[in-house]
């Protein structure tokens, strides 16, 4: 018997209609848990890098996480693994909801959809019962819409659906993956879908999951429980209200904002308004956030609500399910200090299925190009006058991909050099041609360096966590907090916070030394990438200050779960190292080199080129990779994956002698 | 002298409608617990409390499996609470031919809320237990009860009335071919 997985993947052919239920093999998950790490190999394996990735070669992949669908309080996290169209490389959104329970709950680990299909449709599977099924009707139909039309029509209200919409079918490059309350967004995921002629997926199933050591894993899932109580009553101190509790920040709950509207940058990721956040503000914000959130509202298995549903009577879609930090996206890009702007848009961008980081940027790039004379009237017929007015204009033509919307479908990075005329100086906020969230700040941060310029997700809060962004000004403050930090991986990591002050010795760019700056580094990294195996949420383990998931409970509960002898050890210095260097290995594949980890140029006003080259030569040290940061031969074979050293070297990425610098 | 009366423990788990957020950790505990070997499988379509479940029209309700029943009912209700509409059998906690719900998926058996019996008892039901947004809470009340009711058994009419219904419905050569297959093993 399998514990925790199903042990089976549903393999769905798009172009020959062929279905098959497919037996995986135990080995995998040893290797690489699940989730994005069994993801990620079956997309090496299967998947030439040469491959574009809209042509029906590419895989979409939803796999579900190693303990989705177990009881594991808040495991019910989908990653989808493809090619990005935007970035080219790998990419692997997530999402939560109730999608990857449900797919368990059917009988499978993974979803592996191949091919294109010749006309549009869905795929509905219920148990071992699959069918492929026209979705004409659903052309052009917004997210939620078409999951209230599949329900109809299916006569079941507990499906789980997971659909694109306008901007999926038109491949735009940041079209996103709709699920009731969750979306996977980032680096066009939902451009893969389209590509494929694949509207929705819609699941339902009765089976079991197994648990190899029942009595052991509810405890640790009560421990998990009782100690999210507890944080409720004690939150964070130091730190401000909406980084002080658990889950994703709860800005469904929460009316202050101060954090994110003053350190985060407004327009094209340009301006930091540090005066904006007042009392008359937040007393207006409160009044249309009451206004508009009708219920708090959860993922699968958990209590945290970051998520609400909002009815609102302006709003252009009547009802939608909104996650927690699209409220804000759209009116920082759009500098427009309404609220109820936001609500409106966000409403009407996630049933067209956008990323709501992406769109607001490129719809904030492009109104800074008309404003510098670079893109005119002529591109930008009948362009309203106002803020708001243009944000609604640009995401019609941009969904619709009609005239100067073609372009910006791609991006900012790709429309910049598609209009040229100097746009790509306006290019302000992407990493590996992905945009991030617009933050702009003072000093150099050297684990903030790394990770932005690192981390494969491309996208900052999948990499960071756990870590308070700046340091505690009072000793005293600092020693308290360390106290009941139990999550520390380690003592030289509370040393390191101990000491962290805000200038001085002890304050960035110099401090920490590089040993201690790869180890947080290495941490934070190696959290989210337990997660996103097991399928835990972030919200309740790698991204919060203080989660009640944490690397000495983790290796015991997948154990407990899964049968497998798992311990701290072999989960950190085995499986997530595995993992890491896998994915790096397959980015190294699709071209992904030193040239391009860096952050935006503008990241930080101060800038400390010779340490910072220095700080990626030691990462990339510490992490066995050679200096262009692909992982070297000898590590590779140290983590079972000297198949995959053998296929670098013969494509000759190890060209120039740099295998052997680092190992 | 009066006759002393006796009281019964009732167990209550109060559902505040409002608190729901959706999640649904009431099914996965309520079908670990119930599995067969305690918590080594979950699977909510085993579970004995559902949640209906209608987010975009704000319908978040845990119902508890109650009674089997043979047969469904003769109509529909439809109940219509601070302008949400509530589908016919939302409300029901019968398992009952009509619907999935309350059935083990593979032997289609009954399924019913038993409030987590268990030895030692457990504090409250585990599904009270892991709400943490107190939709669900638990309360117990002391009920006086009528001591000769209590100890009142089935009378000879009552027992034939329902032979009677089962034979209506089943025929009777089938009750007696089950009543004959009884009486063998016994």
């Amino acid at each position: 018997m399998r514990y925790a997985e199903t042990g089976y993947n549903l393999e769905i052919d798009l172009s020959s209609g062929n279905v098959e239920k497919v037996e995986t093999d135990p080995a995998m998950t040893e290797l690489h848990l699940g989730g994005l790490g069994t993801n990620a190999r079956l997309l090496w394996d299967r998947v030439p890098p040469e491959t574009d990735p809209l042509s029906p070669e590419n895989l979409l992949i939803f796999g579900t996480g190693l303990l989705a669908g177990t009881p594991a309080p808040a495991a019910n996290r989908t990653i989808v693994t493809t090619y990005s169209p935007q970035t080219l490389l790998m990419a692997y959104s997530m999402m939560g909801g109730f999608f990857a329970p449900e797919m368990k709950y059917a009988g499978y680990d993974k979803i592996i959809f191949s091919g294109r299909s010749p006309e549009l449709v869905y795929v509905w599977i219920n148990n071992d019962r699959v069918e492929i099924r026209d979705a004409s009707h659903l052309q052009g139909k917004g997210v939620v819409e078409t999951e209230e039309l599949l329900k109809q029509e299916l006569e079941d209200q507990d499906i789980q659906v997971a659909s694109i919409g306008l901007a999926g079918e038109n491949q735009v490059y940041y079209a996103s993956i709709e699920h009731a309350r969750s979306s996977a967004s980032r680096a066009g995921i939902g451009a893969v879908m389209g590509s494929k002629n694949l509207k929705a997926v819609v699941v339902r199933g009765s089976k079991d999951v197994n648990i190899a050591k029942p009595k052991e894993f509810i405890e640790l899932c009560n421990e998990v429980l009782d100690y999210i109580q507890w944080r409720a009553e004690n939150p964070v101190k130091n730190v401000p209200p909406i980084l002080a509790g658990l889950g994703s920040p709860q800005e469904m709950a929460i009316h202050d904002e101060a954090w994110h509207t003053t350190a985060f940058s407004w327009g094209n990721a340009r301006y930091r308004r540090k005066e904006f956040w007042n009392e008359e503000v937040e007393e207006e914000w409160s009044r249309i956030q009451d206004g508009a959130v009708q219920r708090l509202i959860s993922c699968y298995n958990c209590p945290m609500k970051c998520g609400a549903i909002i009815a609102y009577p302006t709003l252009e879609l009547s009802k939608y399910m909104m996650k927690c930090y699209s409220k804000l996206t759209y009116v920082m890009g759009a500098m427009v200090d309404n609220l109820e702007f936001g609500f409106r848009i966000a409403g009407l961008a996630q049933g067209y299925g956008v990323d709501s980081y992406t769109a607001p940027q490129v719809m904030a790039f492009a109104i800074e190009l008309y404003e510098n004379g670079i893109l005119t009237d002529e591109d930008l017929p009948d362009f309203p006058p106002d803020n708001e007015g243009r944000f609604f204009y640009l995401l019609e033509k941009i969904v619709h991909r009609e005239g100067i919307g073609d372009v910006l479908a791609n991006g900012v990075y790709w429309a910049a050099r598609q209009i040229g005329k100097g746009a790509e100086a306006y290019d302000s906020n992407t990493i590996k041609k992905h945009e991030q969230i617009p933050i702009k700040l003072g000093m150099l941060n050297p684990i903030f360096f790394l990770m932005l310029s690192t981390g494969e997700k491309i996208n900052i809060t999948q990499i960071e966590g756990q870590l308070p962004q700046a340091p505690f000004p009072n000793k005293e403050d600092r020693e308290e907090f360390v106290q009941d930090w139990f999550q520390a991986p380690s003592e030289n990591i509370k040393d390191f916070f101990l000491k962290w002050e805000p200038r001085g010795e002890y304050a960035f760019p110099y401090f920490p030394d590089f040993q201690t700056a790869c180890e947080l580094v290495e941490w934070q990294e190696t959290m989210h990438y337990i997660d996103d195996s097991t399928g835990i949420c972030a919200g309740l383990s790698s991204f919060p200050i203080k989660p009640p998931y944490h690397i000495h409970n983790l290796p015991t509960l997948v154990s407990a779960a899964t049968g497998l002898d798992i311990n701290k050890d072999i989960l950190w210095n085995k499986i997530v190292k595995r993992n890491r260097c896998l994915l790096r290995a397959i980015n190294a594949r699709r071209g992904l080199r030193r040239k391009d980890d860096k952050p935006p140029q503008d990241h930080w006003k101060k800038r400390f080129p010779d340490h910072e080259a220095q700080l990626l030569d030691e990462y990339y040290k510490f992490k066995g990779w050679n200096n262009e940061g692909i992982p070297t031969r000898e590590t590779l074979r140290s983590l079972d994956l000297d198949d995959i050293g053998e296929d670098l070297e013969k494509r000759g990425i190890y060209a120039n002698g740099q295998e052997n610098e680092n190992s | 002298m009066p006759m002393a009366k006796k009281t019964k423990t009732v167990k209550v788990i109060n559902i505040d409608l409002e608190k729901c957020n959706g999640c649904r950790a009431c099914e996965v505990i309520c079908s670990a617990f119930h599995a067969p070997d305690k918590y080594s499988l979950n699977n909510p379509a085993r579970s004995r409390i559902r949640m209906i479940r209608k987010p975009l029209d704000d319908i978040y309700l845990p119902v508890y499996a109650g009674e089997y029943t043979a047969a469904e009912c003769m109509g529909r209700d439809k109940y219509i609470i601070d302008g949400k509409e509530y589908d016919e059998c939302d409300f029901c906690r019968a398992s009952c031919p009509s619907r999935d719900a309350f059935k083990e998926p593979d032997s289609g058996l009954p399924l019913k809320c038993d409030m987590c019996e268990d030895d030692p008892p457990q504090e409250e039901p585990l599904c009270v237990k892991w709400c943490l947004s107190d939709a669900l809470t638990y309360e117990e009340r002391e009920e006086e009860i009528d001591e000769e009711e209590e100890e009142q058994e089935l009378t000879q009419e009552e027992m034939e009335r329902g032979l009677k219904a089962l034979a209506d419905k089943y025929g009777l050569d089938s009750v007696a071919g089950s009543l004959a297959r009884l009486l063998k093993k016994e």
